[in-house]
């Protein structure tokens, strides 16, 4: 416990200057109000969760507690936190400042995030529940070769989570840098020291609960918004349409599908990553261990389809409510942009993300503008320290636990490892999003996606469901996937071209989103070299699919959730 | 689990009813999600024009409630599963596990 007073002291006295600093900023600054709220709001947010950190600490004793929080978060609990990591502040930012830019376009986007969940409870939820312990790598290489399977399965996860990392980070330290006034750095450095914090210390029971207090905030935060712009518009949607499409330059085009997805083959390819990526992201899979059995975990999806489905419905009204309160508002407007590029474009800091954060202002005032400031920054520190968990656990329980010492280790060693993995990722972090400043990152948050459906989840369903699913198929058609899933994003558009400075039009890949090949590619592997293997191993793994089948249907001798 | 133990369940009719029920259910709800997903995408694909279409004489279009359709739809399908699950697959199981004891 001194070690995390101590750790609690150096992070609260690395954060003062820096809030001070934050106040000059906000003095001398130009563009943003004075900001206190925010800065109040959040240090209380912060204080609520390191509370919480300290009180998880004490529980956090064994292995399973770590990573699973004991098996002992409920269905409705696990089915907030669910929500919370998947609203991250790229959802809620993101899709509200693509519907202020675009409209309908925006609903797109949401629909394709949340169709992945039926997918998840359908066919991943209960199996993955029955079968696994801490990571969706235990389900895999249930009946495979644990070394091989286990490799995949971290590499997956880890590459998933450091590309979904970086733009969290960078995303992170740009938002707040126009919110509070800090310096880029100083914020990516407070992210990544909190995250720290939260998951070495109260491990999977303190990021739940960080994430439940930060979904309800986030929900009611956004459900205040959606409700004030309505009120405006005497709760008449058509009245709030009818005024968007008077006020945004596109004028009637804002109401029906744009260029955004203008070609098949990339909308279909589009929609495989969200849905396919969304049953294979790693940190969405670990919260399947924390609940006691199938049927919590069942029931969390099916709370968690609702708030996300809530949520994205909010959103579109939130973007829509931008475009009539924000856009007309010159305080919110750089009005040598605007009179050039139009109201939409001229909006302050040129970001559309930064429309939901101001129609907060336009509505609620400045008391409330501090508390979406505040809630967006708690959103990111909630989904980082997720993500940590799941990268530290890939490393800890996959890699070196199974892989490394071939399951020989005791649960306090194990532990250890994935706390220093914690760290080690932790700084890795703040290092990469300090590297990635400048860069265009907007492509990594799909690339996460694309690689977690084209890895990680043809693995872990054909692991569930298809017998003849062998060590070898799973493993050369696995990193197939992974790899061209890669290669296919670096050589599209949206890396050759915007982010490496090629000409336009150079790209040697024509689509932003590779999903369509290289779950193609992925499957198509897996099945051709486990059909062809005709080795001792690949008898054993398809021998050992009725055991499997049994418990992933029934639950016999599934891990039981620990007293906590 | 030792060896005969699953191989008695899976000889257990109980089993195979269990297996099935939630097989069928499971994929076709699946197979449901993905054809009202893509049908909406195709039709941005290759019909935006019917989807821009107005509703009366608003600004609202046919798109609007349809995608919001397409979000609810998923938290049906979603209920209609656990609904069934909660009802029958559960005391199933039950029922299986007491019998292998």
């Amino acid at each position: 416990m001194r070690r995390l007073a101590t750790l609690l002291a150096s992070v609260l006295l690395a954060a003062l200057p820096a809030l001070a600093h934050a106040a000059e900023a906000i003095q001398g600054g130009t563009q943003q109000p004075t900001n206190w709220h925010a800065i109040a709001m959040f240090v209380l947010f912060v204080f609520l969760t390191l509370g919480i950190t300290y009180w998880a600490a004490k529980r956090t004793k064994s292995a399973a507690q770590f990573y699973s929080a004991g098996g002992g978060i409920t269905g409705f609990q696990n089915g907030i936190a669910i929500a919370g990591d998947y609203m991250s502040a790229a959802s809620f930012l993101g899709i509200s400042g693509l519907v202020y830019a675009s409209g309908f376009d925006g609903l797109i986007y949401s629909v394709g995030f949340l169709v992945g969940w039926p997918i998840v409870t359908f066919l991943i939820a209960e199996p993955l529940r029955n079968l696994g312990k801490y990571t969706f790598a235990d389900v895999a290489s249930f009946r495979l070769g644990q070394t091989p399977i286990r490799i995949l399965a971290a590499c997956g996860a880890l590459v998933t989570v450091a590309f979904y990392l970086i733009a969290q980070m960078v995303g992170a330290g740009k938002l707040i840098q126009v919110l509070f006034g800090l310096d880029y750095w100083i914020a990516v450095v407070i992210v990544g020291v909190l995250m720290i914090t939260y998951v070495t210390f109260g491990g999977m029971l303190a990021t739940t609960w960080v994430q439940i207090i930060k979904a309800v905030l986030l929900l009611s935060g956004a459900t205040f918004m959606a409700l004030a712009v309505l009120w405006k518009f005497g709760f008449s949607p058509e009245a709030l349409f009818a005024k968007a499409v008077e006020v945004h330059p596109k004028h009637l085009a804002i109401m029906a599908p744009g260029a955004l997805v203008s070609n098949p083959i990339s909308a279909i390819s589009l929609g495989l990553a969200l849905i396919f990526g969304t049953a294979g992201l790693p940190h969405i899979l670990m919260r399947f261990f924390t609940v006691p059995n199938a049927r919590a975990a069942r029931s969390s999806v099916f709370f968690a389809t609702g708030f996300i489905g809530y949520f994205y419905i909010l959103t579109f009204i939130i973007g829509f409510g931008a475009i009539c309160l924000v856009s007309t508002n010159p305080e919110f407007l750089d009005a040598a942009v605007a009179a050039i590029k139009g109201p939409i474009l001229g909006i302050k800091g040129g970001s559309n993300n930064m429309a939901a954060i101001y129609l907060a202002d336009a509505v609620g005032g400045d008391l409330f503008l501090g508390f979406i400031s505040a809630v967006a920054f708690a959103t990111i520190l909630a989904v980082v320290s997720g993500l940590a968990l799941a990268g530290a656990s890939a490393i800890s329980h996959d890699l070196y636990a199974n892989v490394f010492r071939r399951g020989q280790v005791n649960e306090l060693e194990e532990m250890r490892v994935s706390k220093i993995a914690t760290v080690c990722l932790g700084v890795l972090a703040i290092v990469l999003g300090i590297i990635f400043e400048k860069q265009n990152v907007a492509f990594m948050v799909g690339l996460a996606f694309c690689i977690a459906a084209s890895c990680n989840f043809p693995v872990l369903l054909l692991s569930i469901y298809w017998r003849g699913l062998t060590t070898r198929g799973a493993f050369i058609g696995g990193f197939l996937g992974l790899i061209s899933a890669v290669v296919m994003v670096v050589l599209s558009p949206a890396v050759w071209e915007v982010t490496m400075g090629h000409p336009k039009g150079s790209a040697p890949f024509p689509y932003e989103n590779p999903a369509l090949f290289s779950m193609a590619i992925a499957f198509f592997g897996i099945w051709l070299f486990s059909v062809t293997d005709r080795s001792r191993r690949g008898a054993e793994d398809r021998a050992g699919f009725d055991a499997q089948y049994v418990r992933c249907q029934t639950g016999i001798g599934a891990a039981k959730a620990s007293a906590h | 689990m030792a060896a005969q133990s699953y191989e008695s369940i899976q000889q257990n009719p109980k089993y195979r009813e269990l297996v099935r029920q939630r097989s069928i259910l499971g994929w076709t709800l699946a197979a449901i999600t993905l054809i009202i997903y893509f049908g909406f995408i195709l039709l941005i694909a290759y019909a935006p024009k019917f989807l821009g279409q107005p509703i009366g004489s608003g600004v609202m279009t046919i798109g609007i409630p349809i995608g919001v359709a397409v979000i609810v739809s998923a938290f049906i399908l979603v209920g209609i599963y656990v609904l069934r699950a909660n009802a029958t697959y559960d005391s199933l199981t039950r029922e299986i596990v007491e019998e292998s004891h």
